[in-house]
This record gives structure tokens, sequence and C-alpha cells, in this order.
């Protein structure tokens, strides 16, 4: 099927939910509001005629600035066995940054999730498991904001004193302390020290 | 204390409550294949569930990317999957000529079929050796080095670099080959498929690979897809799924090949799809150097992308400082605003790159889908319920890099 074709039915579908569409390249993509945007994803992929079965990408973006809604979450659909493809945006406010988990649907839109929350700090209701996954747990901000500075903004990650002190630790470790010479004898000083 | 702790997390067998065993495995272990650590809660021998945890060699490559022009970032894409770097390139400037509506050459696009089939190669052949060697096979790993060597002695030939070789450019690639390159290219397919079968007679009907592989790690076609798992990965479980012939690009529409799939989805069909797959790179580098067009190796309409340096000076020597910044600022506004993805077959799977732009000459979102990033993900459905052993067959059966995933 036509990729605007699916817009189209998309947008009779929800016509509530549909914001616009477009096409860039001859890809085409649509942007949605995000309340409902797991029905609009179930059906992508239950609907006989459109078979949207593989999550080939999902990932967050924003638009600081640029435009009215900060975020997006970007979907990229792909349907293996009648080979088209969608790509669906759903506009998630700054002030209300959360979206429903589409992990029901795909099982593998888990850590895509996860990587999403912890690089844009937008939360996804309904997962099952939202960690950090590619930072340490207690670092703070979220690094691709547009409002994160490239070098960190000076701040360093709270756990980099205590790796600091451990490897000084190591370095003091006495590793003759537990080795006895067998050919000294009581009371003779080690050549090393 | 300690009765509400068994009740809570405990297993009950044959009337004996007793807790499960935790251990992690990695970051500092050879068969995760880099820093990947895995902790396994075990009954036994037993995994009852394995947590992946990534994310050691994070670097940022989407942040820097964003600070970047196009041309600077090529680069950075071959620290992703670093034992096949061409594939990333390629797939890194297919999406950009996408994004900016370049043209590429002919002949650059056979090049680049070649490279990024020698790259599978490549990338096939470190998988099996290690993967072997996982399992306990030690030959194979040094029977997979020796043709290794060769391939990288090609790349060698063609852009000075064996691993990082950053060798195409937006629009085309950097160098043209040369006839001694193709030559000795060639006589290395003719002799390819006898190696295949050297490594197949030792492993492919043997009793202990068969043992080991065999009905361990099995992913069904809907559980697959679901998972988002692509490559050879997916193609092992009988899903027709592979991006040169869903969404061809560079020269994969010129050339016959097949897509070699299994069917019971185990860690042996992956093995035999890769091991398939080889058969077919080598054929669509023969065919690709018979059907070796001449021409030029680069689009005329990027030149800001190919020479960002020559093209800087070129306007400042013939005008004043403030007016020649203008100018390439000017230069830069050329591009359309947009959004592209576009996706290539590389040796773990699909690599895709998302583009959104703002007209500037830096992307304003670049998000790589890493295929190890989504595969190390499965790890934890795939060896649910399996041996200890049979984790590191799996891990090495989904084919990770963690350069790739850790971006």
């Amino acid at each position: 099927m036509e990729p605007l074709e699916i817009a189209k039915k998309v947008r009779d579908r929800y016509p509530s939910e549909f914001i616009e569409a477009y096409e860039h390249r001859s890809q085409v993509g649509i942007v949605v509001k995000k309340d409902r945007i797991v029905e609009i994803l179930r059906w992508l992929h239950d609907d006989p005629a459109l078979q949207m079965n593989h999550l080939a990408d999902l990932c967050g973006v924003d638009y600081l600035n640029k435009k009215k809604v900060r975020f997006e979450v970007v979907y990229n659909l792909y349907s293996i066995p009648q080979r088209h493809r969608l790509r669906v945006r759903a506009q998630v406010p700054e002030n209300d940054c959360q979206i429903n988990s589409v992990t029901e649907i795909w099982m593998g839109a888990n850590w895509h999730e996860r990587e999403c929350f912890d690089l844009f700090g937008i939360t996804f209701n309904n997962h099952p498991d939202l960690r950090r996954v590619l930072l340490p747990d207690e670092w703070e901000g979220h690094p691709l904001r547009k409002d994160y500075p490239l070098d960190g903004g000076g701040k360093r990650w709270s756990g980099y004193e205590e790796v600091v002190e451990k490897s000084k630790k190591l370095r003091e470790y006495d590793f003759y302390g537990l080795y006895q010479d067998p050919t000294k004898k009581a009371g003779q000083k080690d050549a090393r020290e | 204390m300690p009765e509400n702790r068994v009740e809570s997390k405990g297993i009950v067998k044959e009337d004996i409550a007793y807790e499960p065993y935790t251990i992690a495995m990695g970051p500092q272990h050879p068969a995760t294949h880099g820093v990947l650590k895995l902790n396994l809660e075990l009954d036994g021998e037993t995994v009852l569930k394995c947590t992946p945890h990534v994310g050691f060699l994070h670097r940022g490559v989407e942040k820097l990317a964003e600070n970047l022009s196009y041309a600077q970032t090529l680069p950075l894409s071959d620290r992703l999957d670093y034992i096949a770097s061409m594939a990333n390139n390629v797939a890194y400037s297919i999406a950009v000529e996408r994004l900016l509506g370049i043209e590429v050459p002919v002949r650059a696009k056979y090049i680049r079929t070649i490279v990024m089939e020698m790259a599978r190669l490549t990338g096939h052949l470190l998988w099996l050796a290690t993967h072997a060697l996982d399992i306990g096979a030690m030959t194979v790993f040094l029977y997979c080095f020796r043709e290794r060597e060769n391939l990288l002695d090609m790349f060698e030939e063609i852009i000075g670099a064996r691993l990082t070789t950053s060798y195409t450019c937006i629009g085309g690639v950097r160098q043209d080959i040369t006839g001694h390159f193709l030559e000795s290219l060639y006589a290395f397919t003719e002799d390819f498929p006898s190696k295949i079968a050297e490594y197949e007679t030792l492993i492919d009907k043997n009793r202990i690979w068969l043992k080991r592989t065999q009905g361990v790690g099995i992913v069904t076609a809907e559980e697959a897809v679901s998972l988002g798992l692509t490559g050879p990965t997916l193609r092992g479980s009988g899903v027709d799924y592979d991006v040169r012939k869903h969404m061809p690009y560079d020269a994969y529409p010129y050339v016959d090949f097949e897509v070699p799939i299994g069917s019971k989805g185990d860690v042996y069909d992956r093995y035999r799809c890769r091991m398939e797959e080889m058969h077919q790179s080598n054929s669509i580098i023969r065919q690709c150097i018979e059907a070796m067009p001449p021409g030029p190796i680069r689009a005329e309409d990027a030149p800001d992308l190919v020479m960002p340096y020559g093209v800087q000076k070129e306007v400042a020597a013939d005008a004043t400082f403030s007016s020649g910044v203008i100018k390439l600022v000017k230069d830069r506004h050329r591009y359309m605003d947009g959004d592209v993805y576009v996706a290539a077959e590389v040796p773990k799977g699909e690599l895709g790159f998302y583009f959104v732009s703002d007209g500037r000459g830096v992307p304003y979102r670049m998000h790589i889908r890493a295929p190890s990033f989504i595969h190390i993900a499965a790890l934890s459905f795939l060896c649910k319920g399996q041996m200890v052993a049979d984790v590191i067959a799996v891990i090495g059966s989904v084919d990770v890099v963690l350069g790739e995933c850790d971006r």
C-alpha cells in the first residue's frame, strides 16, 4: 500500500488525534497527538492490510525553541510482509513529559524506550523496567536535550570521586605483604625495601 | 526474616526452598565480545533471569554529531562496529545522500558494494572465529584469521587503513580502486569457497558442535520480529527480511543473489545462515568486479561535503575574511528541512540512521539504530531457561559488538 494512503486511513480513523502528514525524499510521516498513541500503533500493527510488524526505530527529538511542542517521539515502522514504511511522530509537551509505552505491541521497544528516557528524560508509562541504560543510574540531566551543554557543563558524575578513591587504594595495595620469602632469614630486611 | 526472603523470590522444588544464585558475567569476560555485563540469576545451572548491562563504552556519538558537519561525523561511524567499519561508512553515506538529495555515480556504487561485501566477510569471519573459540573449537579461529588478514590487506591497499577505514565520503568514495586490487580480490574470491568448505569440515558435522548449537536459544519467527531482531539472527528464524532486497541501495539492484533463511531459529540455524551468506557475498563481489563500469567516483554536487577545508581556503583567498565567512554560511544554508530514516544491511543486521535536518550544515538530530543494541536487549529473552554454558553460545550466535551498542 502507498504510504500516503496509510496516512489518509489514519486521518479518517483518528481525526481528533491526527495533526499533519508530510512527505520528504519519498518517505511519508504523520504527526499525531500522544494521548492515544498505543491505540493507533496497535491498529497499524494488527490491521491485516497494514501489518506494521517491524519497529525499525524509536527515538526522541528535542525541538527546543523551534516548535511549540518541545519533544517528539518518533516511531519508524516497517511492514515485512507488505513492504511499506511509515513514520509516526508523537508530540510530547515539556510540561507533560510522558507517553504511554508500546512494549505490549513490540517487545523490542523496551530498550529503545529506556534509551529515550535516559537521554531525553521522557517518561514511558506502563514500561516494565524503566531505568537508565547507557548512562550510570546516578547521572544528572539528560544529555541529548538541546539545553545540555556539549562538555557537560563542568559538572562531574557523582560516582567519579568514588572511582578515583578506589583506584588510589588499589595502587597502595601491598602485593608483597602476603608473600614470605623462604630464603630470607628472620629479621633480615628485604632488598626491595 | 530469611524465610520471608525465600518466599518472595525463591523456588520450591521437592519441598526444599532455596534461593536463586546470582553471578555477574563480565564486563571483563572473554566470551562477551567486549564490555558486556550480564547479571545471571541461576537455579543450579539453569538461568532464571538474565539482565544485560551496557554503556561502558558510551561516547555520545549522537551528541557529537549534532556539533559536527556531515563529513566530519563520518569517521565516527568507523567506531561503531569496528570490525566491519566499511559497512558503517556506506550506511552513513547513503543516509546523508538521501537526506541531501545527492545522486552517486555508478562506479562509486559498485565500489561501495564491493567494500560492503568485503566488510561482511571480515565481520562474519571474525564472528565465526570467536563463536567457535567460545564453544571450544580453537582451530577455526586460526583458519578464519588467515582469510581475514587477506581482506584487511586489501583494505590497506585501497585506503591505507585496515580497521577504521573512513573510505566512503558523502557522494561517492574517497579514492578510486586500482586494477591490481581488483585482480587480487578476484583471485581471492576464486579461492574463498574452498576455504569456507575447510571451516565446514571442521565444525559443520562435528558432534560436539551440533550438541552445543542445535536446539539452543530458540526464538520463533513472531517473537524474533517482535523483539526487533534483524540480519542473520532474524533470518535464522525463517523470516525473509533483508534490507538489501527490501530497500535496495547502491549496486544491489543490479546483482543477483539469494537471501539464505533458516527454519528452527536456534544457534545452529543462525550459524548456517551466516555461512551461506559468505557464499553469497563472494558471488556478489565477483559480479561487481565483472560489471565494474568506468567513470567518476564522486558526485559533483557535493563539493562542500567532500573537501570542507579545501573549499574554505578557496573562498578565503579571493575575498576578505568577513565576506568569505558569509559566503560559507550561505553555502551551508542550501539543504532542505526534513527527516529521513535510511537503513543498510551490515554484518550484524539493520543499521539505520535517522536524520533530522533544519537546513544547516550540521544535523539537527542524528539517531543510530544499532542492531547490536537491540540484540543485547533480546538476550534476556533468549537466555531464559538455558544452561550457563549455552549463554555463551547464544551471545555468539546473535553476534554483538559493544562499540555499536553503546555508541
